[in-house]
């Protein structure tokens, strides 16, 4: 079917579009790359009464780097992030997992902050925030707030932001020195919603040991789940395949309660999160080790 | 409330007052007549609506109209160069030796994907051209004559710009 009928805006500044938000507040929605919100409005799950589309608000979209990380605009094309030289470099494991991102087609679209602010389960981009540690600017008409993304992503498709708040820009800090990355998903075709996904980074000590693992999924729950059990039994560990593999057991067993539907089962998320664990663990052991 | 917007499709200008809803992929069909742009899905999996948005393959079907004011759209009907046969895109001539269509009814998506793919790429091996496909949906061929369609047409462009 068709989207019901709405007011349209197109403001060319973050300022015009704040005010537009809280003018409306839950009658309005912002449009960002839209390859989330319209096929809900196209299907009426949907029937924003105002739609603010950001795509003129030029200050939104840029890549920068700082001193201790990235600086990416909430409205930066997919595809811009996919191809920056300056992702690649200071963030190896978010260029790394761009190319799973649905297709070629939707990421010419597709944002980075929109995706974050969208929180499907099955995405990939809130996975690697949490994973890496960013930083939310999150403005309003009432001012400005910074949330860490683990503290961003509440539910099910719902996030920290309020209805008149946007997300305008993201900060990704670099990962420590001697830290490996690594991220799979399994899907019946690329660039399918994922069956499960994960993402690891491994950070090691001078004696070889494991100073930090961090492992988050995708697709086993309604948010980026951590595998906070299988990390601590990482931490100060060789990393032996063993000790991988332990922990990709316990992080499937124990860490995760993933439901079945009509794309996977709860069994075989179950087992997929074993399987993508030990993949991601070892690749990003293998790159902390080259560092 | 209806919008004023103006914008080139397929290097011809137009301008219309449209309703902030209309889809691009309605627009172009039904208010231009470019009905090559086809829908399938509208919710961007099928891949049937793909055409270039200042060059670059988008769903028409998750754009607005309005949202496409002051930019350049090509859709499948600016392949060719004209109605003959020798008038035809060497992709479009790939599709025809090889036999890269049926019903033809997700062709166009292809071909508005794959011909940005080849500009990038324009040697690809099969298993390129196969991820290259992943974002369009085939209901006929399975795919293999698709694939042989695509690798004729990249050696047509190949041969033709020496």
């Amino acid at each position: 079917m068709k989207p019901a009928a709405f007011d349209y805006f197109a403001p060319k500044s973050v300022e015009e579009a704040l005010s537009l938000l809280a003018e409306h507040g839950y009658d309005a929605k912002p449009l960002a790359g839209g390859q989330s919100l319209v096929p809900t409005m196209n299907f009426r799950l949907a029937q924003p009464a105002v739609l603010v589309d950001l795509n003129g608000i030029d200050d939104l979209f840029f890549v920068r780097e700082t001193s201790d990380g990235l600086r990416i605009g909430a409205m930066t094309r997919q595809h811009t992030v996919e191809r920056s030289p300056l992702v690649q470099r200071r963030a190896p494991l978010i260029h790394e997992t761009m190319p799973y991102i649905a297709h070629p087609q939707i990421r010419n679209r597709g944002t980075f902050g929109g995706s974050l602010a969208h929180a499907d389960p099955a995405s990939e981009l809130p996975v690697l925030a949490v994973i890496l540690n960013a930083r939310m600017r999150v403005q309003s008409s009432r001012g400005e707030r910074w949330v860490d993304a683990k503290d961003f992503y509440l539910g099910l498709f719902a996030t920290d932001l309020q209805p008149d708040e946007l997300l305008v820009e993201i900060a990704i800090p670099d990962l420590p020195a001697h830290s490996g990355w690594a991220f799979d998903e399994v899907a019946r075709r690329h660039g399918d919603y994922a069956m499960a996904g994960a993402a690891a980074t491994v950070t090691l000590a001078e004696d070889g040991s494991i100073a930090a693992a961090r492992l988050v999924y995708l697709s086993v729950g309604d948010y980026p789940t951590e595998a906070v059990r299988a990390e601590t039994a990482l931490a100060g560990e060789q990393p032996t395949p063993a000790a991988i593999r332990a922990a990709a057991e316990t992080a499937a067993a124990q860490d995760i309660d993933p439901s079945g539907d009509i794309h996977a089962s709860a069994g075989y998320r179950r087992h997929l999160a074993k399987v993508l664990a030990e993949r991601v663990l070892s690749r990003a052991v293998e790159r902390a080790k080259e560092k | 409330m209806d919008f004023p917007i103006t914008l080139t499709v397929n290097s011809m200008s137009y301008t219309r007052s449209v309703e902030p809803r209309l889809l691009l992929s309605d627009f172009l069909r039904h208010e231009l007549g470019l009905t090559g742009t086809h829908v399938g899905c509208e919710h961007g999996v099928c891949g049937a609506c793909t055409v270039l948005l200042d060059g670059a393959p988008v769903r028409s079907c998750l754009l607005f109209a309005v949202q496409a004011n002051g930019r350049q759209v090509t859709t499948v009907e600016g392949l060719a160069t004209g109605p003959q046969p020798e008038q035809m895109h060497p992709l479009q001539t790939g599709f025809w030796e090889a036999h890269g269509l049926q019903c033809g009814y997700c062709t166009p998506g292809i071909l508005m994907s794959i011909v940005p793919f080849l500009a990038e790429n324009p040697d690809p091996s099969e298993a390129e051209i196969r991820e290259a496909l992943s974002g369009n949906l085939c209901r006929c061929t399975g795919y293999q004559k698709i694939v042989e369609a695509v690798q004729v047409g990249a050696r047509l462009m190949r041969e033709q710009s020496g």
